[in-house]
């Protein structure tokens, strides 16, 4: 029908609780057929509430939610064919798993042959066929996640919401049925609004990510951008590690700016969202700053480091410096790449590419 | 991996088999545990089990009667029950009663009028006079002492008091009674009350169940999920009733309904002609009131504790799963509050069917219970027995719902609070 538009539009949304203070401020989201979106961001930033709106349980304060171009606001919530996996699943106690599934396909008055068709298969999907005569305490909490999972598609909708449905899993669990959801997203081709706090898991599964914060979407883009290219310091330190140097920008010439560290001297980094004369957070990445005792070229944006701890983790050593000022400086070096002059004391040089480093909003 | 046969007993490192040593290991514990607990089971002992056995024993008991009267009784297996006896008879209850001292007497005759209204006044006379009878032939004498003796009535009520025990007072309770040899007859028409009594207790307490449940139902919920300084008002409400003397919920209760109480009045004064003041105290509809409200927290608060614990997530689970409220409701919300109905509702019922002292002050003629009859043969006729054999089928019958509950919804699933 609508397939020009977009599927699901969030169209200048506003929502509070108590009349004083938004918890959501002007959400504006656009979000394709068939897309795997994300909503990350830390506790209380909003994320629940956005997906309770498109849900129907909350109402927005102002603005409009469209559903494949019409707007949903007066449309209950038993009417908008929206599945839905609740953060501590919801499966009915009193119901067996079967039951459970069979629940949207009978109050929809699907007959029996349909029903029991569709159940199978639905759980075949997660792998959880023969489980279906088990009540959910009798499952465990991955099993009860996977169950969670089947009974939102049972009923094939178009729209699947997730609010932090992995959350009550460990970390192996979790990180297996990241997967799992990713495949039946590709498989099914459904649309999901995924909620999540966990940086790694919406890295791991979305097509775009929407960063929130304090009821504002921070950035919206894909992965790799979000990772590559933070648009201010609040995105880049969330997602990932990051360094902090602060500085004022200096003369912006082509999108690359020098940045003035006061007596630690300046160094070149590109210029985002940031005039000449503001106040600035260099943003560095742990894994793309190379450490060496000796001075790199000087076409090399570099600084001078002091080697102050090192903590082996296997597969890299963390090494913390003191750079600039700021002794929480982190390098990633490479285990292969360790060498035997790399030991607390030691004095040297941390050089990167200009690219990676971005001159970004202010922070304290 | 395991290479420990099945079949060879563990045994710890100096040779003990294993089970033993833990066995020993475990006894200190249980004993300093069973020592903790010794006084409230010795409590429960005597408040409770030893009380309840009496019960049982004194509705059965008859050993009175048989010990008093050894004689006859012995006499009565060879008389053939249709005429009255002749000589050896009277000469065994002649003995008897000269064996018997006053108060002995006093106490059978009180039994024995049980069976057959008469025996009271007729044995007190026998009694009296019976210094006059020197010797042989008795039946004569006795005869002439009082005519009821010649009657054969009261030869074969005999009967049905010859075992040390009976199941008289549990015929008795519902109606019934010995009739020649322990057989089983109905009481005649004009002293029929129990089974009415017994079938308006039962409804009494089913429609203060039903009430009860209708009422509290959704002040549980809006207990449960309103917002928390709201709801602790509420729950105030429902509690101070609950704190409140039995007697002063009672009498309130007496202001409000009755003739010229508040509601009557409110109604005449909004046109209700006088002539139709609604009855509503000191029949059944007054105590079905006042029952249902004293009842109430007994219903609300265990299910208020089981809807407590349902998180709102389910409701909205169902509708997102595209049920309708009212179907998310019944099939999804109603379902995993039925252990908080079910605790309610049983434990109203049984409070409700033992129910006395509302009744008593509220119910007038038409509004007593069982229970009333029961304090009734307590205190007045002193007809113990039969106020045990009561007792005994009102906790017999609350069993049986216990059991029925368990076989239906399960004990397990029954939450108290
Ligand atoms: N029903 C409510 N009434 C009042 N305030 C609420 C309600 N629900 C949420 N809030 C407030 O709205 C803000 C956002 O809540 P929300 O649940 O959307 O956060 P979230 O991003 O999902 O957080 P989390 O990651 O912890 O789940 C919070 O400050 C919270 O206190
Ligand atoms: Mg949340």
């Amino acid at each position: 029908m609508g397939s020009s538009g977009p599927f699901v539009r969030y169209e200048n949304v506003q929502k509070s609780y108590d009349g004083e203070t938004l918890v959501v401020k002007n959400l504006n989201l656009d979000i394709a057929k068939g897309e795997f979106v994300t909503m990350l961001g830390p506790s209380g930033s909003g994320k629940t509430t956005c997906l309770m709106m498109l849900a129907g349980f909350e109402t927005a304060t102002h603005g409009d939610i469209m559903l494949d171009g019409k707007p949903i606001n007066n449309i209950p919530p038993h009417k908008r064919g929206i599945g839905m996996v609740f953060q501590n699943y919801a499966l009915f106690p009193h119901m067996t798993v079967n039951e459970n599934l069979a629940f949207p396909l009978s109050v929809r008055k699907m007959g029996k042959a349909d029903t029991e068709e569709k159940v199978r298969r639905a759980l075949d999907m997660v792998q959880m066929g023969q489980f279906g005569d088990r009540r959910p305490g009798q499952l465990s909490g991955g099993q009860q996640q996977r169950v969670a999972l089947a009974r939102a598609l049972v009923f094939e909708p178009e729209l699947v919401l997730m609010d932090e449905p992995l959350g009550a899993l460990d970390k192996q669990l979790r990180e297996h049925m990241q997967y799992e959801i990713k495949h039946i997203h590709e498989s099914l081709g459904v649309t999901v609004v995924y909620v999540t706090h966990d940086q790694s898991e919406a890295l791991t599964m979305s097509n775009r990510i929407a960063v929130f914060d304090d009821g504002i979407i921070q950035q919206l883009a894909d992965p790799v951008t979000l990772y590559e290219k933070p648009e201010n310091s609040f995105v880049a330190q969330f997602i990932g590690e990051n360094n902090k140097l602060s500085g004022t920008v200096g003369a912006i010439s082509k999108g690359v700016t020098t940045v003035d560290l006061g007596k630690h001297g300046s160094i070149k980094a590109a210029a985002v969202n940031v005039s000449k004369g503001d106040k600035t957070t260099v943003s560095l990445r742990p894994e793309r700053i190379e450490f060496s005792s000796k001075k790199p070229a000087a076409s090399k944006p570099s600084l001078p480091a002091k080697v102050l701890e090192l903590i082996y983790l296997g597969d890299h050593i963390r090494c913390r410096l003191d750079v600039a000022g700021n002794d929480e400086f982190i390098v990633k070096v490479p285990n292969s790449s360790l060498s035997a002059d790399l030991k607390p004391g030691v004095k040297g040089h941390v050089s990167w590419k200009t690219e990676d480093c971005r001159a970004l909003d202010f922070v304290g | 991996m395991s290479s420990v046969d099945q079949n060879q007993t563990l045994m710890t490192q100096d040779g003990v088999p294993l089970k033993v040593s833990l066995k020993r290991s475990q006894r200190r514990s249980k004993m300093r545990a069973f020592m903790l607990v010794f006084p409230l089971l010795a409590f429960i002992f005597i408040s409770f089990i030893v009380p309840i056995g009496s019960l049982f024993t004194r509705s059965v008991d008859d050993t009175l009667v048989n010990e008093v009267l050894p004689l006859t009784f012995e006499e009565l297996k060879n008389w053939d029950g249709q005429d009255v006896p002749g000589e050896p008879m009277f000469a065994a209850m002649f003995m008897d009663l000269k064996n018997a001292d006053k108060i002995q007497i006093g106490r059978v005759s009180t039994r024995m009028n049980y069976e057959k209204s008469g025996w009271k006044s007729l044995l007190k006379k026998t009694s009296r006079k019976m210094k006059n009878i020197d010797g042989p032939p008795y039946k004569e004498q006795m005869l002439k002492i009082h005519k009821r003796w010649g009657k054969v009535e009261f030869w074969q009520s005999l009967t049905a008091m010859k075992d040390p025990y009976t199941l008289g007072y549990y015929l008795n309770s519902v109606d019934l009674k010995y009739g020649y040899n322990k057989s089983i007859e109905q009481q005649p028409e004009k002293r029929q009350v129990y089974n009415l009594l017994w079938k308006r207790t039962l409804l009494v307490s089913l429609l203060v169940t039903v009430f009860c449940l209708l009422l509290g139902y959704p002040v549980a919920h809006l207990l449960a999920t309103l917002p928390l300084s709201k709801s602790n008002l509420l729950m105030i409400c429902v509690l101070i009733p609950f704190w409140t003397s039995l007697l002063v919920r009672i009498v309130s209760w007496m202001v409000m309904l009755q003739q010229e109480g508040v509601v009557n009045d409110t109604l005449v004064a909004f046109g209700l002609p006088e002539e139709w003041r609604l009855p509503m105290m000191y029949n059944f509809t007054g105590t079905l009131i006042v029952m249902t409200q004293i009842l109430l927290p007994f219903m609300i608060l265990p299910i208020y504790s089981v809807m407590k614990t349902i998180p709102p997530s389910y409701m909205r689970a169902a509708q997102n799963l595209g049920a309708t409220p009212t179907l998310a409701f019944l099939r999804v919300y109603m379902p995993q509050t039925l252990p908080g109905i079910g605790a309610g509702s049983i434990l109203v019922f049984i409070v409700a069917i033992g129910y006395y002292i509302t009744p008593e002050l509220v119910g007038g003629k038409d509004g007593r219970l069982i229970g009333n009859f029961i304090a009734f043969h307590m205190q007045n006729t002193l007809n113990w027995g039969l106020a045990a054999a009561m007792g005994v089928i009102l906790l017999a019958g609350i069993l049986i719902l216990y059991w029925l509950y368990d076989k239906i919804v399960g004990i397990d699933n029954m939450k108290m609070g």
